[in-house]
């Protein structure tokens, strides 16, 4: 294989001081004190509590609501009702179908339609029991298929038609040509049922009202931006009259990064009570919440081609549904995400991707770890799997022969800038034993291997804009300490330590010398949120160019004063000093008073906008990321054959993390991303029930509850084997990239391919069950497909494909059938020719070393 | 926070002073009472309002109720926290598997306040009914309570929630009496006795009755026993399936008395009498064993009303009656794993 | 209705007088009568274990214990964990390798580690894993926790250990080491 092409790496001007070795984590200490104070820690003179009524029908219009019962509750202060909140909102702009409080309909069992305060929150609860809201049942919606073939009555009256919100349909390359092309072709159809973040803190919000017309909204959000704009809007106030403060979150896993009903009508609710008003929700409510992993079928269509002792695949069709729930949240962006980035692993030269959102009368899905990824990559993994075992190939060889080679622009043009998935193969093969080892074990014993991507941050902010996605600002001033003010939330992923430790690094100093202000719209400057793992590449870039700015000042001062070359200053141990002659030098203290005195009142800001992708087809700004993280995952399980009870007793998994911030909290958060999808895939399930229709029109969450929605406790985690691998990114602060969150993505995978392994049955769904096991055990028994699954994927009407001619065939980017741009006459030809694979390559190079000479500008 | 309701509590001194407020003296009018021990059951049910009452009488007071005491058979007091159950070495060397269904209940610190009295009268449980008053009323509330139809089987006139006890089945093995006192005097049960099969109205113990006690009688002769509980998770749930049994044999290895409960497949630890029955006048060999599996599985119904599909249930019953039976013969296990939670005692 | 309870509470080794309505549990007397917002809740319904505290060195969900109870008890919360200014061995080993992350489930598993350690000073992993079974944590996969429950016990103990390399560092690439 060609070497890849790759822009010189910055060349570490001496040794790091702090980054790359384990540190305590800036908020440690206050976190095993008890000292951080999350939302419903707060209380203020006066504050009432304020309880939602959430409605107990699936799916109705509201036809009136009686509070003269709950009003004689001693201590009930007062109500909303969704007159008072008639303004829609929502996180995506193409979806404002939120309504703090419901004004006329319900969705789903746990749509908030009323809203009572009192002085205590057991009042607030009594009073809540006792409103009457008297409804008129609608039909009611609760799968897919039931989606798709009922169009009438709609759950939302926007969407692409009936009850489908959102039909996506894109098509890179010759597709039909690459199966053409390919020796054989796999067809899989596959299921991942929907499951929920389950933070251990239930969201909780405390609004202030200060002055006249001023309010501010304490709560457990990701996205303390994206709610400050959701009250705005509702609320009517200009946003400078809203402050709102994002509490270190208690776990948020993307459960926290919409803007909540709760959150508009406790601010709300305080403005009409002029006190302070909280809302703490209890466990059943934050199920009601949601916007976790979206219940996904899948259609898989793989062309493969045999090369040399391995294969390559020639062209992919991927077709994706949706179970969305009542309403958008994310959902537009899921759907493309469910798509978005099977390129990005292996050579795809071809690919079709079709997907469509449906509403149901459930509580909305949205962003859980992996956003919109896992069920696709959990689909591919396993259908590589089984490709690999037809072709009689090792599965890790199968792979390792058609990597997706770095600075490479995709067939759906993703740039991938660096790439480590080679070395996390190789590391998880070596480590478990793979090559010896897989399909040697003895029958119950299996291992498995699966690989995934994800992104580093979305290219794109959320809303159109110009302005940076994430900001930070420097204070110095004669203490020597150092302010850092960022809008980036602390959502236990170590987000403060990343900010700290990259201003400490630069500046030469000890994270004891940092003090942080974050999280804070009236004095922070703008951090989009923690969502799409952007923290690390964003914040910290930004605070790399904020702390190197002041740096030049203070060296300039240094300079002066010290008569040595600014250029020969080095920032380190507390000190500026001359690296010729390091006795030569200053304290950080004295120099930050002579740039002080120098240049007056110290502050720099820093700012971080990604770089433009080459993308620009409908759809093009979901999935571009200005790097992209790695991980390969081995799991060994062992299976019961009498049973179908399953085990997984080792993980190993190497993340490319680019280059590890602190390794220790990097290693915090592979393993927990292989907690989270072991339970995904040994138990996790957002399940609901109907009640028989001749008896009830009930369609309930089956358990919303801790006890009853399962997740793994300390006795179900098997030992984890982590390699961090360091393919430092140009684009990175460091070279960085995430790791909250591809961890994730192969585990659910490994573990299905390694229950082949063990017992020679697919189970092509998650979770896996014991009972599945035991189904497609029972049919290989008779004789039958070893395999338990989804049989079939929808009809779905995905109207014209977008066509977008891939970099390898000459495309510039854009579509040629996309009703905004102008056809080019050139376009359409070039999309019909198919060059040399040689030739093609060095096309996309050329086109990846264009993009960047684009960014540099 | 989802909060307890207003009530009258009482913290009784001993337990004159609560049979007496349990038989209703003094009472007001529509007073209800209710008993409370370690309040793991009775708190989360009066959250969710499943379970209500106006004055609730703490036993947690009351010396005599508390401790466990050797003399033969084993007498353990209502109020013994669990983990004083499983930490107790007499009774874990005479009962190792009475000791580790105790040790399998929820969790470490729930065992630190659930107490033995509040196992073995734990309120039958199902997916319908443990929930809150917000969620009930989206399904106008079950049979159980406040409702009309049984969600779990829309046709039937009686209730389906399932045992939720690990120690009673196990009790019940092993042929246990529990002593219930009131105003009116005191009588034994055998353990077997304390359950009725239905969901609703599930203890034979009267109202205004007390469990006091569980006495585990002397292990005559050659007893062995094996306690194996199905569930997701190693930790905090209750079982979806147990089964507990105790074989007598003789010096020769014939069985001469065998019970077998099975646990959460039936309103009440479910009696496998017949499974029980063909062991005895036999050697237990992997044929008579699998037998009696085949047996004990067709006594059980699984419903829908707890975790796992419910058909692979009903093969799960066959499957960890013959893995109990295999640990009393002293039989190498097969591979599946028993949830119990990780071996780890005392 | 005998519907407010007055007691005097012993928390953290300190005796203080509090009045608070009767069906109140502890949870929320500490967190709302006393202001000792450490103990964090999770469920409220005995699921999760993050509530938990110590009774007379038991650890307890504090969720399912009515404070009316708790006369005379010895009751203890992460706030009196550490040792004048100092963080405790647990905290401080769970503080550096991670083991906190978003820290809501923290408290609660530090408490029912410092039991633990009470009653074993020598744990062995699974003796680790079954002491704090029934706390639930999403973020770290458990196993900084464990790692962090070790090396307190050793410093406890007095000796001299630290984790090795790898719960640093991550393993070696498998060849390299």
């Amino acid at each position: 294989m060609a070497e890849p092409v790759r822009k010189p790496e910055p060349e570490p001007q001496r040794e790091l001081n702090l980054i790359g070795k384990p540190f305590r984590r800036v908020d440690g200490r206050a976190k095993v004190t008890g000292a951080t104070k999350f939302a419903d820690d707060l209380a203020f003179p006066r504050m009432c509590h304020v309880k939602l009524v959430r409605s107990r029908v699936p799916h109705a219009l509201i036809r009136s609501i009686d509070v003269s019962e709950a009003e004689r509750v001693p201590g009930f202060l007062g109500h909303l009702t969704g007159k008072e909140t008639p303004i829609p909102f929502g996180i995506l702009p193409v979806s404002q179908d939120e309504h703090a409080l419901c004004p006329d309909r319900v969705r789903f069992v746990g749509d908030p339609v009323v809203a009572v305060a009192a002085t205590t929150e057991d009042a607030a609860y009594e009073a809540a029991l006792r409103v009457r809201v008297e409804y008129e049942p609608l039909p009611t919606i609760s799968s897919i298929e039931e989606a798709l073939a009922t169009p009438e009555p709609r759950i939302q009256d926007y969407g692409d038609h009936g009850n489908v919100h959102k039909v996506v349909s894109m098509t890179f390359g010759d597709v039909e040509e690459g199966f053409a092309e390919a020796d054989e072709i796999f067809e899989d159809v596959f299921f991942y049922e929907g499951n929920t973040h389950l933070p251990m803190e239930q969201h909780s919000a405390v609004a202030v009202p200060e002055d006249d017309d001023r309010v501010t909204l304490y709560s457990s959000t990701q996205t303390p931006h994206y709610v400050h704009r959701a009250l705005a809007k509702v609320l009517e106030l200009p946003a400078s009259r809203i402050r709102v403060v994002a509490c270190s979150n208690g776990g948020g896993f993307g459960g926290k990064s919409d803007p909540f009903n709760h959150e508009i009508v406790a601010a709300k609710m305080a403005l009409k009570l002029g006190r302070p008003a909280k809302i703490t929700l209890n466990r059943e409510e934050v199920f009601y919440c949601h916007r976790g992993r979206h219940p996904v079928l899948m259609e898989v269509k793989t062309g493969v081609k045999r090369d040399g002792d391995g294969a390559r695949i020639t062209a992919q069709r991927l077709r994706t549904a949706l179970d969305g729930g009542a309403y958008g949240s994310y959902g537009v962006a899921s759907t493309y995400y469910t798509g978005a980035l099977q390129t990005v692993t292996y050579e795809l030269p071809a690919y079709q991707f079709e997907g469509v959102r449906t509403f149901t009368n459930k509580p909305p899905c949205g962003p859980k770890r992996g956003h919109g990824t896992p069920q696709p990559r959990f689909g591919f993994e396993v259908h590589l799997d089984k490709i690999a075992a037809k072709l009689g190939v090792n599965p890790a060889d199968l792979r390792l022969g058609m990597l997706a080679e770095p600075e490479t622009i995709t067939a759906n043009w993703l740039r991938i800038g660096s790439m480590g998935l080679r070395s996390c193969i190789e590391a998880v093969v070596a480590g478990s034993g793979f090559r010896e080892r897989w399909g040697q074990l003895p029958e119950g014993r299996g291992l498995g291997l699966a690989c995934g991507s994800y992104l580093c941050g979305a290219g794109l902010p959320i809303y159109w804009n110009h302005m940076p996605q994430s900001g930070v600002m420097l204070k110095l001033d004669r203490s020597g300490g150092v302010a850092v003010f960022c809008g980036e939330t602390e959502i236990g992923q170590g987000s403060d330590s990343i900010l700290a430790a990259v201003v400490a690094e630069v500046l030469g100093v000890s994270l004891s010398d940092i003090r942080l202000c974050v999280a804070d719209t009236d004095l922070t400057p703008v951090d989009l949120g923690s969502y799409s793992s952007r923290v690390t590449l964003m914040v910290g870039n930004a605070a790399l160019q904020a702390a190197e700015r002041v740096r030049e000042m203070i060296a300039k001062a240094v300079s002066e004063q010290l008569e040595i070359p600014a250029s020969r200053l080095v920032f380190a141990d507390r000190r500026v000093f001359d690296a010729q002659d390091p006795e030569k030098g200053a304290s950080f203290q004295e120099a930050v008073i002579a740039a002080e005195a120098r240049f007056g009142t110290l502050a720099t800001a820093g700012s971080y906008i990604p770089p433009r992708s080459p993308g620009r087809y409908r759809g093009a700004g979901v999935g571009p990321s200005p790097a992209y993280s790695y991980t390969a995952a081995v799991v060994e399980v062992e299976v019961d054959p009498e049973t179908g009870l399953w085990n997984p007793l080792h993980v190993w998994i190497a993340h490319d993390v680019g280059k590890s911030i602190n390794p220790v909290l990097v290693l915090g958060q592979v393993e927990g991303s292989v907690y989270m999808g072991l339970g995904e895939v040994m138990m996790e399930e957002q399940a609901f029930r109907r009640l028989p229709r001749h008896l009830s029109s009930a369609l309930v969450h089956k358990h919303p509850s801790v006890l009853e929605y399962k997740s793994p406790t300390f006795a179900d985690m098997p030992p984890v084997t982590t390699y961090l691998i360091e393919d430092p990114d140009p684009r990175g602060p460091f070279g960085a990239k995430e790791v909250g969150q591809g961890p994730l993505l192969p585990v659910m995978p490994a573990v299905a391919n390694a229950i082949y392994d063990a017992v020679g049955v697919r189970v092509d769904q998650v979770p896996i069950h014991p009972h599945m096991v035991l189904k497609a055990l029972q049919a290989k028994a008779q004789g039958a497909e070893p395999r338990f699954g989804p049989q079939r994927f929808p009809a779905v009407d995905f109207g014209e494909t977008l066509i977008v001619p891939t970099p390898e065939q000459g495309g510039d980017g854009t579509a040629i059938n996309d009703y905004r741009e102008k056809l080019r006459s050139g376009m359409r030809s070039a999309s019909g020719t198919m060059m040399s694979r040689e030739e093609a390559l060095k096309k996309r190079k050329l086109a990846a070393l264009t993009t960047d000479l684009k960014g540099a500008k | 926070m989802l909060r307890l309701p207003a009530f009258n509590f009482i913290r009784a001194r001993t337990l004159n002073e609560a049979a007496a407020i349990l038989a209703g003296e003094g009472a007001a009018e529509g007073e209800s009472v209710r008993l409370v021990a370690g309040g793991t059951d009775l708190w989360p049910n009066m959250k969710r309002r499943h379970q209500k009452a106006t004055t609730v009488v703490s036993l947690m007071g009351i010396p005599e109720l508390g401790g466990i005491s050797v003399n033969g058979g084993v007498n353990i007091g209502a109020t013994t926290l669990l983990d004083d159950v499983v930490r107790h070495s007499g009774l874990r060397e005479r009962y190792p598997a009475f000791a580790a269904a105790v040790q399998s209940i929820s969790s470490p610190p729930l065992r630190n306040m659930g107490t033995i009295g509040g196992n073995l009268c734990v309120d039958t449980r199902c997916t319908y009914y443990n929930q809150t008053e917000d969620w009930r009323r989206a399904i106008d509330y079950c049979m159980k309570e406040e409702g009309t139809i049984c969600w779990v089987a829309t046709g039937s006139p009686r209730c389906w929630a399932h045992s939720a006890s690990d120690s009673a089945p196990m009790a019940c093995a092993l042929g246990a009496e529990v002593k219930l006192v009131s105003t009116a005097g005191e009588r034994i049960l055998p353990v077997e006795n304390l359950y009725k099969d239905d969901g609703i109205d599930y203890l034979a113990k009267r109202p205004e009755e007390i469990l006091t006690a569980l006495h585990l009688p002397a292990v005559a002769g050659r007893c062995r026993s094996a306690f194996w509980k199905l569930r997701r998770r190693g930790s905090i749930d209750f079982a979806v399936l147990s089964v507990a049994a105790a074989v007598w044999t003789d010096p020769a290895g014939i069985v001469e008395r065998a019970r077998i409960y099975l646990g959460a497949v039936a309103s009440y630890p479910l009696p496998a009498l017949e499974a029980a029955n063909l062991l005895v006048g036999k050697k237990l060999s992997e044929e008579t064993i699998a037998e009696a599996a085949k047996l004990a599985r067709k006594v059980a119904t699984p419903m829908d009303n707890t975790d796992f599909q419910t058909q692979w249930r009903g093969v799960m019953v066959q499957r960890y009656a013959e893995a109990a039976l295999r640990e009393v013969a002293g039989m190498e296990p097969k591979r599946l794993a028993p949830k119990h939670g990780l071996p780890v005692i005392g | 209705m005998n519907d407010l309870t007055t007691l005097r509470l012993r928390i953290n080794g300190e005796e203080r007088a509090v009045a608070f309505p009767t069906h109140h549990t502890l949870l929320e007397v500490l967190r709302e009568e006393c202001g000792l917002t450490g103990t964090k809740h999770g469920c409220e319904l005995g699921e999760c274990g993050t509530c938990t505290v110590l009774v007379d060195g038991r650890p307890v969900l504090s969720c399912l214990a009515l404070a009316a109870e708790m006369a005379g008890r010895e009751i203890e919360t992460v706030e009196g964990l550490q040792l004048g200014n100092e963080l405790h061995p647990l905290q401080a080993a769970f503080a550096d390798l991670g083991a906190a992350q978003c820290g809501y489930c923290t408290p609660g598993i530090l408490m029912a580690a410092k039991a633990l350690i009470a009653e074993k000073p020598h744990p062995g992993r699974d003796e680790i894993r079954e002491a704090l079974a029934g706390n639930l944590c999403r973020c770290t996969g458990y196993h900084k926790i464990v790692e962090g429950v070790e090396w307190a016990a050793a410093r406890m103990r007095g000796e001299d250990w630290t984790p090795p390399a790898e719960v640093f560092y991550g393993s070696p690439f498998p060849g390299e080491d």
